[in-house]
């Protein structure tokens, strides 16, 4: 899985950081979305996939 | 196109917890429908969860315009389109800007070093509670407080000062209980304790939202002034009445109120489906078209005004299996609750975490919790903006 975002349309709402913190992690002065890992091994699949579905600026992209 | 007469708008629920008909209608048949709003402007409803997320994530589209439709003649309905919303930035890079210096304050890591105050708070108003003995209204001991204290404490409002930022808070938002004169007054002894604020904040600056914008720089005491307002109008109503939804919601069918006593991990996806499940989201979010925009195969020209109902959406069988069942596990649940896109709602980790503690809490300290009279006879809020019960009566 390989995993992208969009820090333009991020909104901050933190959802993926709730979601997958080993993967996204926000800045510390706007919130903005942190990519920590672009490429998560299979165990946080699943966190990552919800995520991407629950985060409200659609920034998150999977390719997998 | 129609040939009656637009229905009224917001649709009438048919019992307290249970959603209106016409969503589900209208979601099957008619997902861009022309509706009446209380001012007597026309508007287009959208109601499936795919067309709500499109029109509220396009960051082309405003929340309002001067031609757009108006909700309602009312002070309610005025007091967005007022002082505050011509003061604050509301769309584009401008807005994005203001937003980006607000929502340093709203991180999930920030909200967690807020958790313990929160739930200090929340055991203090349990045990006033608990001393005053049942029956009580959970909305007003509990409910309602809770939030405007949270908000206090970020503003770095003084705890001597909540009751009067509660008055002015409910004031300003409620249709129901006050006079036009009253919500302009309490609108005015808010705005000068703000400025007054303000400037003891630029004087003698804390560790609190309002002294790190005036720390930044660049903010305008108008600008400050009514972000206060706007952080007070959007955190407190809408939380104070989702604390007290969610908890009827779950009391109403004692087995839910068992499955998260016996399983308190739940609560987080308890939340967010209390969340999904709301049959009382309030009248929805606006956008004005500013160009030709095609929804669900329908052309709407630039000029029309479309209300998205997160309500509706939320119950959309598309994307939610079984969507007419309560489901504490549901994951993942991207409910529309706090809209979706650029303007999506700035403080959602921070409801969230309230939601949660006020779960959590209650289902530690009063674990017998249930509901002191019948679903049934639960009165909703005549609010057109929040919606919400009126009291939400419980015995422990």
């Amino acid at each position: 899985m390989k995993v992208f975002v969009d820090q333009d349309k991020c909104v901050a709402a933190g959802s993926c950081v709730t979601a997958a913190e080993d993967v996204f992690d926000q800045r510390e002065e706007d919130g903005v979305v942190v990519l920590l890992n672009p490429n998560p091994p299979a165990a946080l699949a699943n966190a990552v996939r919800e995520a991407a579905a629950v985060c409200p600026a659609m920034a998150i992209e999977l390719h997998e | 196109m129609e040939d009656t007469a637009p229905p009224p708008f917001p649709f009438a629920n048919p019992a307290p917890l249970q959603p209106p008909t016409e969503w589900a209608q209208l979601r099957q048949r008619c997902p861009v429908a022309t509706v009446t709003l209380p001012s007597g402007d026309p508007t287009m409803l959208v109601t499936r969860h795919a067309d709500v997320k499109q029109v509220l994530s396009d960051p082309r589209f405003p929340r309002s315009a001067a031609d757009a439709a108006r909700l309602s003649d009312t002070a309610t309905g005025g007091l967005f389109n007022s002082e505050m919303s011509r003061t604050l930035p509301q769309h584009g890079e401008e807005h994005q800007r203001w937003r980006r210096l607000i929502s340093k304050w709203f991180t999930v890591k920030r909200i967690r070093a807020l958790q313990p105050r929160i739930e200090a708070m929340a055991d203090r108003l349990i045990d006033d509670m608990t001393a005053t003995g049942a029956p009580a209204d959970l909305k007003a001991s509990f409910a309602f407080p809770l939030p405007v204290w949270v908000i206090c404490d970020m503003l770095g409002v003084p705890d001597s000062e909540r009751d009067k930022f509660s008055y002015w808070s409910d004031t300003m938002l409620s249709l129901t209980r006050c006079t036009e004169e009253e919500m302009r007054v309490a609108a005015g002894e808010f705005l000068a304790y703000m400025r007054g604020h303000v400037a003891a904040k630029r004087a003698h600056p804390g560790d609190d939202l309002l002294s790190d914008l005036i720390q930044g720089g660049g903010l305008t005491d108008d600008v400050l002034v009514y972000t206060g307002q706007g952080l007070l109008v959007a955190g407190h109503e809408t939380t104070a009445n989702m604390i007290g939804k969610m908890i009827a919601m779950l009391l109403a069918e004692p087995a839910r109120w068992a499955d998260l006593c016996a399983d308190p991990s739940l609560v987080p996806t308890a939340v967010e489906e209390a969340l999904r499940f709301d049959a009382h989201p309030g009248l929805g979010m606006t956008r004005y078209l500013t160009e030709e925009l095609t929804v669900a195969g329908r052309r709407l020209p630039a000029g029309t005004s479309v209300m998205c109902s997160m309500g509706a959406a939320n119950r959309d069988e598309a994307v939610y299996p079984d969507a007419e069942r309560m489901d504490l596990t549901r994951t993942p649940n991207a409910h529309l609750a706090f809209g979706s896109g650029p303007h999506s709602c700035v403080g959602q980790a921070l409801a969230r975490t309230e939601l949660q503690v006020a779960l959590q809490v209650l289902l530690r300290r009063l674990p017998s919790l249930r509901l002191a009279v019948p679903p049934a006879t639960l009165e909703p809020l005549d609010g057109l903006v929040v919606g919400g019960l009126r009291e939400v009566p419980v015995h422990w």
